[in-house]
């Protein structure tokens, strides 16, 4: 199985920093980033970081996981709504599944999203965590 | 024969009052009868600018395989006998086709096969017609045939062939569902662990969270699509369901269990279309396509306006209800694309039956049943007649054929007339909504 190195080479703005766009015409933010603006189709769009914090807007635990991932079945996935609004697809860390809750505030962290095989490369990138919420 | 697409005059839209009278018009004077009108269609009273004549297109033979685990069947032969049968149904012979289209979601990752329309072609007894393979996730049947009607109805193409064709079960479980993860967002949601279960997974108990839902809500899904399957014999799993059996099934991805789920599968369904003014030279029960479109959202949830509402759906029905001169009330009954028991109760708020947050609570009341105010899944559907993925759209199509020819058996709807097909790629990034009328 190839390890598709260019591919998650190419990702690692998005991985590492949570980094989407910002429209300049129109203020909309989203992640990932694009060349095109989803909301007003203008192409003025730069780069932008996401605070990485957010809120669980829905969450699954996956038993039977895609090829590469058996060894870390039973793991949390979530669709996390950011602070600055757009929703994230991410793995959910350092909590049992059974305490995840909708609305959960989470954070985001860096950690192995998973390894191509015993000497293959290891992929990083955001899951979320259980957050305290800002007083 | 070159037949050439022709703009001319003026047509008021048709509100749906007029649906009766105005497909009895008689067919123009160039021969071609019509249906298909565009233009702003903005109020009952002004009327469109332009009217493109396109011809109307028939369903004139339908074939298809038993869905199954066939071990002993590779994608060619499958492939081979939906066409087959489709044509002799039709009474069509090799020199009357024009064209292949060939709707398949994956055969290079199933089963290391590519080049699927020039295979097909070859195999099927077409050796040098047009042929061209059509993907678009789990939407690729439907896709291929709405490439079929367009060559028709365009005048390109004065008979084609349309085959939906997944060989599934070449790989192993995990292997199958990386490959069924090639529908979502390869860089954003399937790096990240998601299979496409898991998707749909986080849909579901958003859902749930939402409408004040449990998981046993939706059983009615499964239970209503097993009851249809016992009366077809190309079903995967033609036996009764029953809630405690939904209870105890088997979990996938929190929420969604073993029976909340459509089965991997091997199938291959065609029809053979042509122009309607030339069905009645084929079969005695032509199957009008009233209308045929295609919708596009985007491929990863995350970036949907609004994850609950399949805006791709609500375009695509939109579309097909402006062309058939049609809503939801004139439907007599609805094949949708019930990969999932969520995306049955999406489809169906998407496409107009229910209100939002109402199609659980439908079910329950027994609105989806034979008996219902919209039955869905009259021959099983994806959850029990199975879910080949690239071939799904076109048993829908046959299925549809079936029940408006009074085909159907012990599934039989009386009075079907009018029925709705909506086939899906990945979680509601390609919608294809057929609406097909028996010609009697
Ligand atoms: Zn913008």
């Amino acid at each position: 199985m190839s390890m598709d190195l260019p591919r998650h080479w190419r990702l690692k703005q998005a991985r590492y920093r949570l980094e989407g766009s910002h429209c300049e015409d129109c203020g909309h933010t989203f992640f990932p980033s694009r060349l095109i603006c989803p909301e007003c189709r203008s192409e003025n769009v730069v780069a932008h970081q996401f605070g990485g914090r957010g809120r669980v807007y829905s969450y699954s635990t996956v038993y039977n996981p895609p090829a590469g991932y058996d060894e870390y079945v039973p793991y949390t996935v979530a669709l996390v709504q950011l602070d600055e609004g757009p929703l994230v697809t991410a793995q959910l860390t350092d909590v049992d599944p059974e305490d995840v809750e909708i609305d959960m505030p989470v954070e985001m962290v860096t950690r192995r999203l998973r390894q191509y095989g015993e000497d293959g490369l290891i992929v990083y990138g955001y899951k979320f965590r259980p957050a305290w919420e800002a007083a | 024969m070159m037949k050439i697409k022709k703009i001319i005059g003026v047509l008021s839209y048709r509100p749906r009052r007029e649906f009766q009278a105005a497909k009895e018009q008689p067919p123009s004077t160039h021969g071609y009868d019509f249906h298909h009108s565009r233009g702003e269609f903005d109020g009952l009273s002004s009327p469109s600018t332009e009217v493109i004549i396109m011809r109307n297109v028939s369903i004139v033979g339908i074939g298809q395989t038993p869905v199954n685990e066939h071990w002993d069947k590779s994608l060619r032969e499958l492939a081979t006998r939906a066409v087959v049968g489709a044509m002799k149904d039709a009474g069509a012979g090799p020199d009357d086709v024009d064209a292949l289209y060939v709707g398949n979601m994956a055969s290079g990752a199933f089963t290391g096969q590519e080049h699927l329309g020039a295979l097909v072609a070859d195999y099927a007894g077409l050796q040098g017609v047009e042929a061209v393979k059509v993907e678009a996730a789990c939407g690729a049947g439907g896709a291929a045939f709405r490439q079929g009607y367009l060559a028709v109805a365009g005048g390109m193409k004065d008979v084609v062939v349309v085959v939906g064709v997944e060989k599934m079960t070449e790989k192993l479980n995990g292997d199958a569902t990386s490959i069924l993860a090639t529908a979502a967002d390869a860089d954003y949601e399937v790096d990240h662990g998601l299979s496409f279960v898991a998707l749909n997974a986080l849909l579901m108990r958003r859902y749930m969270h939402e409408y004040d839902l449990t998981h046993i809500d939706f059983a009615p899904f499964a239970i209503n699509a097993h009851r249809n399957a016992v009366h077809n014999e190309n079903a995967m799993f033609p036996f009764e369901v029953d809630e405690s059996r939904v209870k105890t099934a088997r979990m996938i991805a929190d929420p969604i269990t073993l029976l909340d789920s459509s089965p991997i599968a091997d199938g291959a369904a065609a029809v053979v279309l042509c122009s309607a003014d030339t069905a009645r030279t084929f079969t005695q029960h032509p199957v009008r396509v009233l209308a045929s479109s295609l919708a596009t959202d985007t491929v990863a949830i995350h970036n949907r306006r609004d994850p609950l509402f399949l805006d791709g759906a609500a375009k695509s029905v939109a579309k097909a209800y402006d062309q058939a001169g049609v809503g939801p009330n004139d439907i007599n009954f609805f094949e949708l694309h019930d990969a999932f028991s969520i995306m049955a109760a999406l489809s169906l708020e998407a496409s107009g039956f229910f209100d939002r947050g109402q199609a659980v609570r439908e079910a329950q009341n027994c609105e989806i049943s034979r008996q219902g105010r919209i039955p869905i899944q009259t021959l099983g559907g994806l959850k029990a007649r199975g879910h080949p993925v690239g071939a799904t759209g076109m048993y829908q199509i046959v299925e549809a054929s079936m029940q408006l020819r009074g085909e159907a058996g012990g599934a039989q709807l009386p009075n079907a007339r009018l029925g709705m097909t909506q086939n899906i790629g990945g979680s509601g990034a390609t919608v294809v909504t057929h609406i097909l009328e028996a010609e009697r």
